[in-house]
C-alpha cells in the first residue's frame, strides 16, 4: 500500500494578502483636501493658505496607510504624494502666467490691434501691426543665419569629425555659448556692427545676427543628438552599396533624422522669438511699420511689451493694456510653434516599426 | 560576372590592436565559402576587410594584399566606392532604410548614387532582385510600404535584394541568418545555392550545420587567447574540414569539444 506524503495545507491568501486601503481612499483624501481648502478660503484665507491647507490634508494619506497598510506602503504613498505635490508646484507658475496673460491681454484683441501701428496713436487704439512684422523678420531672418550654420556644424561634429580634438573644442564653445547670457549676445551684435557702421547703428539684421548668436548652439546640439541617434548600420547599409559618404550623409543619415532636426529648429525658434534685451540693445524700437530689416529701427512683440510698460503715457491704461496684448500674441505664437513641433515630429518620423 | 579572390599574408589593425594575423586564402569564383570560428577570432574583421568596409571604422587599416580578379583591392588608385559597388554585402541584423518603401529600398544603390533610369526598367530591377532573393510573392503587393514593417527574416531577403540589384560581382554576407528563425533561415539557405550560380559568395557563420549544408569550401579560424590576434587555422573542401580536419583545434570545434 502506497501513502502519499501531502504538505500541510498553507493558506496562501493568509501568505499574500494583506489589510489595504479602499481604492477610492487616495481619491477620498484628495476631495476632502479640496472641501478643506474651499472651506478655509470661504472663513477668510487668502488662495495661498487655502492650498496649504490642501496639502496638509493629503498628507493624511501616507498617516492612514501607515496605520492600516504597514510602513512600506506607508513610505510608497508618501512619497507618491510628495512627487505629485511638486509636480502641481511646477505646474503652478505655468497656469498663474497663462491665466494672468489670457485675461489681461485677451481685451484689446480686435482686428485693429492686429493691423494698425502705433504710429500717430496717442491714447486709446493702435496696434502690435509693426511689432510683429518686425518680430516675424527678425527671426525668420535668425532662423535663415541660424540653421544652415546650426545643421551643417551638426553634421561636422558627428559625421566627419570622429572625436578628433577641433571637435571636442568645438562641442566644449557649443555647450559654453549655449549658457551665454542674451544681453551680451546684443552687446556682441552691436560691437560687430558698429565696426561697419559706427556708433548708435540700429538694424533689424543686426538683431537677428544677436539671435542667431543664441540660436545656433541650440540647434547644434539638438541636431547633433539627433544624428547620434541615427543606427550606424544604416550608414554601413549605404556604404555598403558604393554609396560615397556625402550622398550617404544627405540621402540616409538627414532623412531619417529630420523629424528631431525639424523639431529641434522649431523650439530653437521658439526659444529666441521672445528675446527682448539684445533687440533692445541693436534694433531699438519704433511705432512705424519698417520692412527693411537693413535700414534703422524696428519695433518687435517683446521690446514693444517692454516699452509700453515702460513709457505708457497718460493716460497709462490703454499702453499696459496693449503690453499685456502684445504678450499674449507672443506667448500664442510660441505656443504654435510648439504644435507644430510636435506635428512635424508626428509626420516626419520613420513609419513602420510603430 | 563573379570573380575570384586571393588574400596573401593579410594583417587586420584596430588602430594599434592586430585583430587578424596573416591570413592567406584563395576564394575561387562562383563557390560559396564560410568562415567559422568562435566570436571574437577575426571572421567578420576579414570579411569586412575584402570590400574596404573595414576602414569605415576609425583607425582600422590593413597590411597585405587582397586581389580581386588579379587587381589589387587596397593598390593606391582603387577608390573604396567603387569596390563596394563591386563587392556586396549583407549584414548580420537587416537594416532596411526605414525612411524608404520597400520598392525604394530595393533600388536604394541606384537612388541614394542618383543614377537616372527609365520606370519601367527600375520595375524590371526590382522584380528580378525580389524574385531571386525569394521575397518577391509576398510582398508584390504591397511595395510602397515601408521596408521596417516587414518581419525580420522578409527584413534579411529584402536586404539580400537590394545588395544583389547593383549587380555585385561578390556578395559578402556576414552572419545573415543569426537573428532568424529556422524556416527564415532555409529560405535563405536556399537562395545561396540560387545565388551560387551567378556570384562568388563568402559567408561567416556560428552554425555548424548551415557551414556544412551551403558551402563548398570551409576556413576555420581561431585565436589563441584573449588579445591574441585571430588567425586562419585551415581551409579546404568543405567535406574534407569537415570529416578528416588536419589541425585538432579544427576537429575540436567542429564536434563541438571546443570552450
Amino acid at each position: 500500500m502506497t501513502t502519499t506524503l501531502t504538505p500541510p495545507p498553507v493558506d496562501v491568501s493568509r501568505e499574500l494578502y494583506g489589510a489595504q486601503l479602499p481604492t477610492w481612499g487616495p481619491r477620498a483624501v484628495i476631495a476632502a483636501g479640496l472641501l478643506g481648502a474651499a472651506a478655509a478660503y470661504a472663513v477668510g484665507a487668502n488662495l495661498l493658505e487655502a492650498a496649504l491647507v490642501a496639502w496638509l490634508i493629503c498628507m493624511v494619506l501616507p498617516l492612514w496607510s501607515a496605520a492600516v497598510e504597514g510602513r512600506r506602503k506607508a513610505t510608497d504613498r508618501l512619497v507618491t504624494t510628495l512627487v505629485t505635490s511638486a509636480f502641481a508646484l511646477a505646474m503652478f507658475p505655468l497656469f498663474s502666467i497663462l491665466w494672468t496673460v489670457i485675461s489681461k491681454g485677451s481685451k484689446v484683441l480686435s482686428a485693429e490691434f492686429f493691423t494698425y501701428s502705433m504710429r500717430n496713436v496717442v491714447g486709446e487704439g493702435g496696434g502690435i501691426y509693426h511689432a510683429l512684422v518686425g518680430t516675424l523678420l527678425i527671426t525668420g531672418a535668425a532662423a535663415v543665419i541660424s540653421i544652415p550654420i546650426g545643421i551643417f556644424a551638426a553634421i561636422y561634429l558627428v559625421e566627419y569629425a570622429e572625436g578628433n580634438r577641433l571637435s571636442r573644442w568645438i562641442r566644449f564653445l557649443v555647450d559654453v555659448m549655449t549658457g551665454i547670457p542674451s544681453i551680451v549676445a546684443g552687446l556682441f551684435a552691436y560691437a560687430l556692427f558698429v565696426l561697419f557702421f559706427g556708433e548708435g547703428v540700429r538694424m533689424g539684421i543686426g538683431g537677428s545676427v544677436a539671435l542667431s548668436v543664441l540660436m545656433i548652439p541650440i540647434l547644434v546640439r539638438s541636431t547633433e543628438e539627433m544624428l547620434k541617434l541615427v543606427p550606424n548600420e544604416l550608414r554601413e547599409a549605404s556604404y555598403a552599396l558604393g554609396v560615397p559618404k556625402w550622398r550617404t550623409v544627405a540621402k540616409v543619415v538627414l532623412p531619417t533624422s529630420l523629424a528631431g532636426i525639424v523639431t529641434g529648429i522649431t523650439l530653437s525658434i521658439a526659444r529666441v522669438i521672445g528675446e527682448t534685451a539684445p533687440l533692445l540693445i541693436i534694433v531699438g524700437t519704433t511705432d512705424s511699420v519698417n520692412f527693411n530689416l537693413f535700414n534703422g529701427r524696428m519695433a518687435s512683440l517683446p521690446v514693444f511689451a517692454f516699452a509700453s510698460q515702460r513709457n505708457p503715457g497718460i493716460p497709462p491704461q490703454f499702453s499696459i493694456d496693449r503690453a499685456w496684448g502684445a504678450a499674449l500674441v507672443l506667448l500664442v505664437i510660441v505656443m504654435l510653434l510648439n504644435l507644430i513641433a510636435r506635428l512635424v515630429s508626428y509626420f516626419f518620423s520613420p513609419k513602420g516599426e510603430r | 560576372m563573379a570573380k575570384s579572390i586571393d588574400v596573401s599574408d593579410l594583417n587586420i589593425y584596430y588602430g594599434d590592436f592586430l585583430a587578424v594575423e596573416d591570413v592567406t586564402i584563395p576564394i575561387a569564383a562562383k563557390s560559396v565559402t564560410a568562415f567559422i570560428g568562435p566570436s571574437g577570432c577575426g571572421k567578420s574583421t576579414f570579411l569586412r576587410s575584402l570590400n574596404r568596409m573595414h576602414e569605415v571604422i576609425r583607425g582600422a587599416r590593413v597590411e597585405g594584399k587582397v586581389l580581386i580578379d588579379g587587381q589589387d583591392l587596397y593598390g593606391a588608385d582603387m577608390d573604396p566606392v567603387n569596390v563596394r559597388r563591386m563587392i556586396g554585402m549583407v549584414f548580420q541584423r537587416p537594416n532596411p532604410f526605414p525612411t524608404m518603401s520597400i520598392y525604394d529600398n530595393v533600388l536604394a544603390g541606384q537612388k541614394l548614387n542618383s543614377k537616372r533610369m527609365k520606370k519601367t526598367e527600375a520595375d524590371d530591377i526590382v522584380e528580378r532582385s525580389l524574385r531571386s532573393a525569394g521575397l518577391w510573392a509576398e510582398v508584390k503587393e504591397r511595395l510602397d510600404r515601408p521596408g521596417s514593417g516587414l518581419s525580420g527574416g522578409q527584413q534579411q531577403r529584402l536586404c539580400i535584394a537590394r545588395a544583389i540589384s547593383v549587380e555585385p560581382e561578390i556578395l559578402l554576407m556576414d552572419e545573415p541568418c543569426s537573428a532568424l528563425d529556422p524556416i527564415s533561415t532555409s529560405v535563405i539557405e536556399d537562395l545561396i545555392h540560387e545565388l551560387k550560380s551567378q556570384y562568388t559568395i563568402v559567408i561567416v557563420t556560428h552554425n555548424m550545420q548551415q557551414a556544412a549544408r551551403v558551402s563548398d569550401e570551409t576556413a576555420f579560424f581561431n585565436l589563441s587567447g584573449v588579445g591574441k590576434p585571430g588567425r586562419l587555422i585551415e581551409h579546404g573542401r568543405t567535406e574534407t574540414i569537415f570529416s578528416n580536419p588536419t589541425d585538432s583545434a579544427t576537429e575540436a570545434y567542429i564536434q563541438g569539444r571546443f570552450g
